[in-house]
């Protein structure tokens, strides 16, 4: 699947389109399929995102996961800080990152 | 130390405030990124991968303990309750949000402090001896000159515009602690056969994806012509530079291409020219400037003798304290690299116990070094105890300053948008295999450097084991180089062979480095043993 990330322009969070706007989850994300351009020249005109790009990504049984390990960190957190992650109570959250 | 006059101050708060405007022009749409990217960099905010990440000027790496509470007010108020102490003296940050950085500079601007040119196409921080001023072997305080430096090239209109990143250090002493020669320009301060004092000059080193060692431009520049001869420097390349390639841009590649001798030609026919200018310094401002890093009121009459009988407080007193100039005095180091720990990293608590011990032990001065850890520069000998106490109540006085442990790493890909591989996880692993203290001393000096990518921040160029995290079809990967030095005898290190994974690369180190431990003649370190016998050796026992 395609999927599209980028960071908040305001926050500079990592947000992930889910369809109808921008997540903060990975899992949130949407196969964009070929309208990825259209999103994102939308998105960023409207200055609701900074830097877009569209990734390969996979649909699996526990979530959406990008295909590079550098997408991998981003949707996680750094992983030598897993307390400042989205998911900190969750030891196990990132065992897909590396 | 320096402190801002009116100028200064009106400087830094103008600045704050156009970058405010800046801001809310991005956010508001009246900017595009590609406008507001230089912008931002000028202002040393980045976007990494998390988050916008902002990197504070610390000149020269000397501040005090009102500085340090305001980044420990930051780390908690604008940040996540931590920074990064980085391989340039720096501080940075890695949560920041833009709506909040125009506010979070103005509180910098507060104490005298900025993150003017910390990025982007400048001359950048300043960097120098972390002991400066308190080092027994020194010839004089370099910092007045870096001080007369950053004033110089500060918002300077011929060189705003650079073809790419400048770095400079000054020392003044024959022990080279600030990695001179990976150095776009660096100066050590020498005294010459009548006793004068001026500078030795280096000129077109610097790390990156081609690495060069700074040659020596000139043996003796008199101190009053400084200005003149580094704007010469700074315009030959500025005329000559490959700005059509990124990767050419540096002024080590120019050297290399024109040759050192040709390009020396053109900085000394420039150089004639500008003494014609009379730009220098008047002997008036050095020494209005220099009165700013006056010696404190270092106490007469004081013992040298410490109270070792705490066996740990012995080790840390042997391992982290370094000769002062003053009798009675030491330079205390702080390492900011506990086993497992994130190199560089320090919480905001542990900012505040660091800015008390240097108000009430060290004539409020605190130091950031390269190497990224931090001094209290000027510690009564009769009042290490009671820091040390301290420091270990806060989980800052493990003892391994410049050993196996005490090992210098990038953000690398847990941060960082350019790195190809993490560099924290791997520093965590070796340090904890050689966590045995007995082990770590027994090994002696031996410097670990980890870069993520080969921008090399994590100065692996320069280690006497270097590790560079490459992208392998999607995976981290590590070359392993072994020989490299930032110090006096400066020396590139090379790279072993094939790479390895995040496992292999700590167990490749481990074979590396009983290696040493079984063909050292005595007295030899780490890097002395790899000059006398060479690679192979190593290799030998690297790949088998």
């Amino acid at each position: 699947m395609k999927i599209l990330t980028g960071n908040d322009l305001k926050t500079g969070s990592v947000v992930w389109w889910d369809g109808q706007g921008w997540s903060i989850y990975v899992d949130d994300a949407v196969d964009v399929g070929d309208a990825a351009d259209g999103i994102m020249a939308r998105e960023e005109a409207a200055c609701r995102v900074n830097n877009p790009y569209a990734i390969d990504g996979e649909k699996t049984a526990d979530g959406v996961r990008p295909a590079h390990i550098k997408d991998r960190v981003r949707a996680y957190g750094p992983t030598v800080r897993p307390d400042l992650t989205l998911k900190p109570a969750d030891p196990e959250a990132g065992n897909w990152v590396i | 130390m320096y402190r801002y006059d009116k100028y200064d101050q009106a400087m830094v708060d103008a600045r704050v405030e156009e970058f405010r405007d800046q801001a809310r022009r991005r956010i508001e749409g009246h900017l595009t990124d590609d406008q507001f990217k230089p912008l931002r960099l000028k202002n040393g905010l980045y976007l990494q991968l998390h988050a916008y990440m902002l990197r504070v000027a610390i000149p020269y790496g000397t501040f005090d303990s009102r500085q340090m509470r305001k980044l420990a007010h930051i780390a908690r108020t604008y940040d996540r309750g931590y920074g990064h102490f980085t391989t340039r003296q720096n501080i940075q940050y890695n949560w920041i949000k833009l709506e909040e950085a125009a506010d979070l500079l103005g509180e910098l601007a507060t104490v005298e402090m900025h993150a003017i040119q910390t990025s982007g196409e400048s001359v950048r921080n300043i960097s120098a001896d972390q002991y400066a001023g308190a080092a027994a072997d020194e010839i004089i305080d370099p910092r007045p000159w870096c001080e007369m430096i950053r004033q110089m090239t500060t918002f300077m209109p011929e060189f705003s515009y650079l073809p790419r990143k400048f770095k400079i250090a000054v020392i003044a002493s024959k022990v080279d602690r600030a990695a001179l020669r990976w150095h776009d320009f660096a100066l050590r301060i020498v005294k010459n056969d009548a006793g004068e004092i001026g500078f030795e000059v280096y000129a077109g080193g610097g790390m990156g994806r081609t690495p060069f060692i700074a040659f020596k431009i000139r043996d003796f520049l008199p101190t009053d012509q400084i200005f003149s001869y580094l704007q010469a420097v700074l315009r030959v390349w500025n005329r000559n530079a490959r700005r059509d390639n990124i990767h050419k841009q540096r002024m080590k590649i120019l050297v290399h291409e024109l040759g050192e001798e040709e390009f020396a030609r053109q900085v000394e026919e420039e150089f004639q020219h500008f003494l014609t200018l009379a730009t220098d310094f008047p002997q008036a401002e050095y020494d209005r400037i220099a009165a700013y890093f006056a010696p404190p009121p270092f106490e007469q009459g004081l013992s040298d003798e410490i109270d070792r009988s705490d066996p740990e407080f012995a080790l840390w007193v042997d391992r982290q304290t370094v000769a002062h100039k003053a009798p009675g005095y030491a330079i205390a180091n702080i390492s900011l690299k506990p086993i497992g720990g994130i190199p560089g990293d320090i919480s905001a608590d542990q900012m505040d116990l660091v800015a008390d011990l240097a108000e009430r032990y060290s004539f409020d001065e605190i130091r950031a070094t390269h190497a990224q850890n931090l001094v209290l520069p000027h510690v009564r000998k009769q009042d290490l105890y009671a820091v040390w106490q301290a420091l270990t109540e806060a989980g800052l006085a493990d003892v391994n300053l410049d050993l196996v442990t005490d090992i210098i790493a990038c953000p690398g890909l847990d941060y960082c948008s350019l790195a190809n591989a993490r560099s924290i996880p791997l520093a965590q692993k070796i340090a904890e295999r050689f966590a045995d203290r007995q082990r770590q001393q027994d090994l002696g000096e031996l410097k670990i450097k980890i870069s993520g990518c080969i921008n090399a921040c994590g100065h692996h160029h320069a280690g006497n084991i270097g590790i560079l995290g490459v992208d392998k079809k999607g995976s981290e990967s590590y070359q392993l180089l072994l020989g490299g030095s930032g110090d006096e005898e400066t020396s590139q290190a090379k790279i072993t062979g094939p790479g390895f994974d995040e496992n292999g690369i700590v167990d490749a180190i481990e074979r590396t480095v009983e290696r040493y431990r079984a063909i050292r003649e005595p007295g030899e370190r780490f890097i002395d043993t790899y000059r006398r016998v060479g690679m192979d050796q190593f290799k030998e026992a690297i790949y088998g």
